[in-house]
């Protein structure tokens, strides 16, 4: 079958001789994949920023498909249905499912305690691989896949996956009470669902800091909110501050993760010389806007090793932080409601609708931000017809 | 509550998620009966392990599902199973694992050279989009990486001149 085949940093191909996935557990189900977006945060992988990522892997947990082929112990899904597979591959049973934290399940990832199962997202997080294929294993079908309401676009259930998800816990995470301001650091496409998941949630105002202008102006429209450059303001923190009356933001998300720019040390140790878990830029600038006694939300992906961030600073304004993956079996059932509504309109942000078998071009165009890309979709052969 | 600035009539849904009580989503942590008492829940089926699968040891052995692709083999394979001897705490485990990978790229290319496959570097860099949408970006990174090999190759011209 056609699969995205990892060959190092910044190289990526079109495997035509990939070999199709089998039923290994009972509890599987082989899916056709019928769209399959490229994640910022598989651009982490494709930079070889995060440990475990074997040659030959194929990425990609954002997808949707049919189902193929269904192992005997499955009830809940049949050869035919249309589903939207979870980034998380969650048991559901485990003490960690009961709660809810869906993506910190504790049978689904041998490889690191830290973190659940993701689809194609390294052997760090379980080895399994992705979506950027034909067909791909998803275990746990009882659990994790939703069947597509048959009114919903395509378009819209594969980003609820996982960016809409990720991005509404952003917002769930901080907290928000009406009338808040909240500052979003990156206007990526989960910074984009931030900020519109921001108001859902009654906040007063909704900041978004990035250096990428398309991206600015892109946010600005699609989530009426406010959108700064912070290479043209001379310091973010700064900018924050006076513009919240001296007090610092209620609220600050990360929407960045561990390859922010805007900080030459960050970069350097970060991202360069990989002395740190990537480069926390944003964190650190989230950190010192918040307010005293404020929230900061963390959904940018870090390294699994250290990094340099204010602590300090953390400790004597007495911030709450509050991270995670999102746990996206969790959200969707409101999440759906809303794109049903409305007031989500994820298929907003697609840019870009690529064959699969141009996925080199389709991660440097993503990669290098070339013409104006924030979303990518890539479409197997087989959806095109 | 806040004042708040200005009426947000026009954006669709505002404020329809203020109030943690009315989403049942909200996440607050679910307490149940086996809180605070380790492993204890119902296992699903175990995943018969039909290749090598390495486990962290901050747990007891391999999750009832895992992924089998990609095993560990070689140079690159070594050194993965000598990074799961130590935790997820220590640098050692996830340094060990970055060098892996790099070996493990180099292994990636013999392979290919091996199957008689030569890796379309053009494509595999997505240079034919770079060539699209950035050929200034694309003119500037060749004529530095031009300038930068014509300077080295000078030097140690120059040197080799100098041991004569």
């Amino acid at each position: 079958m056609l699969a995205m085949n990892y060959r190092g940093p910044y190289r990526v191909r079109a495997d035509r001789n990939k070999p199709m996935p089998e039923i290994e557990h009972s509890s599987d189900a082989i899916v056709r994949v019928t769209r399959s977006c490229i994640c910022g945060s598989d651009l982490h992988l494709y930079h070889g920023l995060v440990p475990d990522t074997r040659i030959g892997t194929t990425f990609g947990h954002e997808f949707i498909g049919v189902v193929e082929e269904v192992g005997d112990a499955v009830q809940n899904l049949k050869v035919g249905d249309s589903v939207l597979v979870p980034f998380n591959i969650a048991c559901g049973k485990c003490v960690f499912c009961q709660q809810g934290l869906y993506g910190n399940c504790h049978e689904s990832n041998p490889q690191a305690t830290a973190v659940g199962g993701i689809f194609g997202y390294s052997h760090t997080a379980g080895g399994f691989d992705g979506g950027q294929a034909e067909y791909v294993r998803v275990p746990y079908a009882d659990f994790g896949p939703t069947l597509i309401p048959d009114d919903m676009d395509h378009d819209d259930a594969v980003l609820l996956t996982d960016v809409v998800p990720t991005g509404y816990q952003a917002a769930e995470m901080g907290g928000i009470k009406p009338g808040d301001t909240v500052v979003i650091f990156g206007a990526g496409p989960i910074g984009i669902m931030a900020a519109k998941s921001a108001w859902l949630f009654g906040a007063g105002r909704v900041i978004v800091i990035d250096h990428i202008e398309y991206r600015l102006e892109f946010v600005k429209q699609y989530a009426q909110c406010e959108a700064y450059n912070f290479r043209s303001l001379e310091d973010p923190v700064l900018f924050i501050k006076k513009t919240t009356d001296w007090i610092g933001a209620d609220v600050c998300i990360d929407a960045v993760g561990c390859e922010a720019a805007g900080d030459a040390l960050q970069t350097i140790t970060g991202r360069k010389l990989m002395l740190q878990a990537g480069s926390a830029t944003a964190l650190h600038w989230a950190i010192n806007s918040v307010k005293k006694g404020g929230i900061v939300s963390i959904v940018g992906v870090y390294g699994p090793t250290g990094n340099l961030i204010p602590i300090g600073n953390v400790v004597n304004k007495g911030i709450t932080i509050r991270a995670n993956q999102a746990s996206v079996k969790r959200l969707l059932p409101r999440l759906i409601e809303h794109v049903q509504a409305g007031r989500l309109d994820p298929k907003g942000i697609i840019t870009h609708r690529i064959p699969m078998e141009e996925v080199g071009d389709a991660y440097h165009i993503f990669s290098a931000k070339l013409d104006n890309c924030i979303k990518t979709v890539l479409i197997p052969p087989s959806a095109r017809k | 509550m806040k004042k708040t600035a200005s009426d947000y009539s026009h954006i669709n849904g505002w404020g329809i998620d203020a109030d943690p009580l009315d989403v049942p989503n909200y996440p607050i942590k679910k307490r149940n009966e086996n809180d605070n008492k380790g492993m204890v829940w119902e296992r699903p089926a175990q995943q018969p392990a039909l290749v090598e699968v390495l486990h962290s040891n901050e747990r007891p052995g391999l999750t009832a599902v895992f992924g089998t692709p990609n095993p560990p083999t070689g140079l690159s394979g070594q050194l993965r199973r000598f990074a799961f001897r130590y935790s997820e705490s220590t640098w050692t485990h996830w340094l060990a694992l970055l060098v892996a990978d790099r070996i493990n790229m180099m292994e990636g290319i013999g392979e290919d050279l091996k199957n008689g496959h030569i890796p379309d570097l053009i494509a595999e860099h997505g240079l034919k989009s770079e060539l699209k949408f950035n050929k200034i970006g694309l003119a500037k990174k060749v004529l530095t990486g031009a300038a930068v090999i014509t300077v080295a190759v000078l030097l140690m011209k120059s040197r080799s001149r100098d041991d004569d």
